[in-house]
């Protein structure tokens, strides 16, 4: 007999193969050490591109640091950002018009979101198609959006004037929905619906699929009649699928930047200047770092504070 | 030992009073969100929008701090 003999399986001949002082050292880690080994550099990498960013501009939101001067002494300022955003009438009406974007999104992609879900759940012939179709504007960038809807909304040649016109009899070079101070609110709000009416529609689809058959069974036993049906069974069944698509709209309506900067930039004037984009003018045109830190944290705490209603929303839709 | 209904501690509450129960507070931490919100978006006052970020604020904090207690 000698000691040569091959080892038996895969495993053993692996760790044969194995350096003896890394067997070792390995060998000599526990299960939750190997963990943290695996799991750290996310860690790392978290922390670097997400807590420390945050943690600066915490700390710079209470300074007067401007990016365009590294080399001014740094002033420590206290709230004062925060007493001078929170008392601003500018930087109100910026929160004026995030909310009657953020409003009226909500409310056209809800009603038109659940209306097509409701129909599209009749299963009629190719609503597999008819879904699809649907679906493509939630599919593009919204950089395409913004600038596909510049050229429809273009007084002279664009579409969406003559789509108007063709209806209301109005010359199309009559309205121009950009240039307008009373239509460029609407124009982006008409955009965003656009977009993301289907992501509403797909989530309330979800909540009307889930409802049970033998409910509506029992119903017709009882003769209910289809809106009785649709106001005691449908409606409260799916609510806390809706709840979850406007919770989840809102939020990202409240941090709409990309669309909004490539179809108005903010204009004419300030009527669709957006929080976003007057932090972007704050701190990338006036350059005041200090100031604009201070609203990004406010934003920030708004955003979070929705996300917890949103996590919390979302665990009660689980449980059904 | 005792078998029945639930006693001051709550039947999860190892030892803790009923009244730090998770359900109730973070009903109340959302509530003090949503008005935050709700302040900082308005029209009408400029008094309730400068104080929508403290209390917007203070139900996240209460959200964060509550979210721990048991159910």
């Amino acid at each position: 007999m000698n000691g040569t003999l091959p080892p038996k399986s895969l495993a053993e001949r692996a760790a044969l193969a194995t350096p003896p002082t890394v067997a070792m050292r390995v060998r000599g880690l526990s299960d939750r050490a190997v963990a943290w080994i695996f799991i750290a550099p996310t860690i790392v990498l978290l922390l670097a591109i997400n807590i420390f960013p945050l943690i600066w501009t915490i700390q710079l939101s209470f300074t007067n640091y401007r990016a365009n001067r590294p080399n001014a002494p740094v002033r420590n300022v206290g709230i004062d950002n925060y007493h001078s955003i929170l008392t601003d009438p500018d930087i109100w009406a910026a929160m004026q018009a995030t909310a009657h974007f953020v409003f009226w999104t909500i409310v056209l992609q809800t009603v038109i979101g659940f209306t097509l879900a409701w129909l599209i759940d009749r299963k009629f012939r190719g609503h597999g198609f008819w879904t699809t179709i649907i679906l493509i504007p939630m599919m593009l960038s919204p950089a395409v959006v913004g600038n596909f809807w510049r050229f429809l909304y273009q007084p002279q040649i664009g579409g969406f004037n003559y789509f108007v016109s063709f209806f209301t009899g109005l010359p199309p070079s009559s309205f121009e929905m950009i240039g307008s101070v009373k239509l460029a609110p609407w124009a982006i709000v008409v955009v965003d619906t656009w977009m993301w009416t289907p992501y509403v529609m797909l989530i309330c689809l979800a909540g009307l699929r889930s409802i049970p058959d033998y409910i509506y069974e029992a119903a017709e036993v009882d003769r209910a009649s289809p809106l009785r049906q649709f106001w005691s069974i449908t409606l409260p069944m799916a609510l806390p699928f809706i709840m979850l698509a406007v919770l989840f709209r809102g939020i990202e309506n409240f941090k709409m930047f990309d669309m909004v900067n490539l179809l108005t930039s903010g204009g004419p004037g300030s009527t669709t200047e957006v929080a976003s984009i007057t932090l972007k003018r704050e701190a990338f045109e006036k350059w005041r770092t200090g100031f604009s830190s201070a609203f990004a944290i406010i934003l920030f705490v708004t955003v979070f504070g929705l996300a917890n209603i949103y996590v919390k929303a979302l665990n009660r839709v689980k449980q059904r | 030992m005792s078998i029945g209904p639930a006693n001051e501690t709550g039947s999860s509450g190892r030892g803790r009073p009923r009244f730090f129960r998770r359900g109730p507070w973070e009903a109340v931490a959302v509530a003090v969100i949503a008005a935050g919100v709700l302040m900082l978006l308005q029209p009408f006052s400029l008094a309730l929008y400068s104080y929508s970020f403290v209390t917007t604020l203070a139900g996240v904090v209460l959200f964060t701090v509550v979210s721990k207690f048991p159910e």
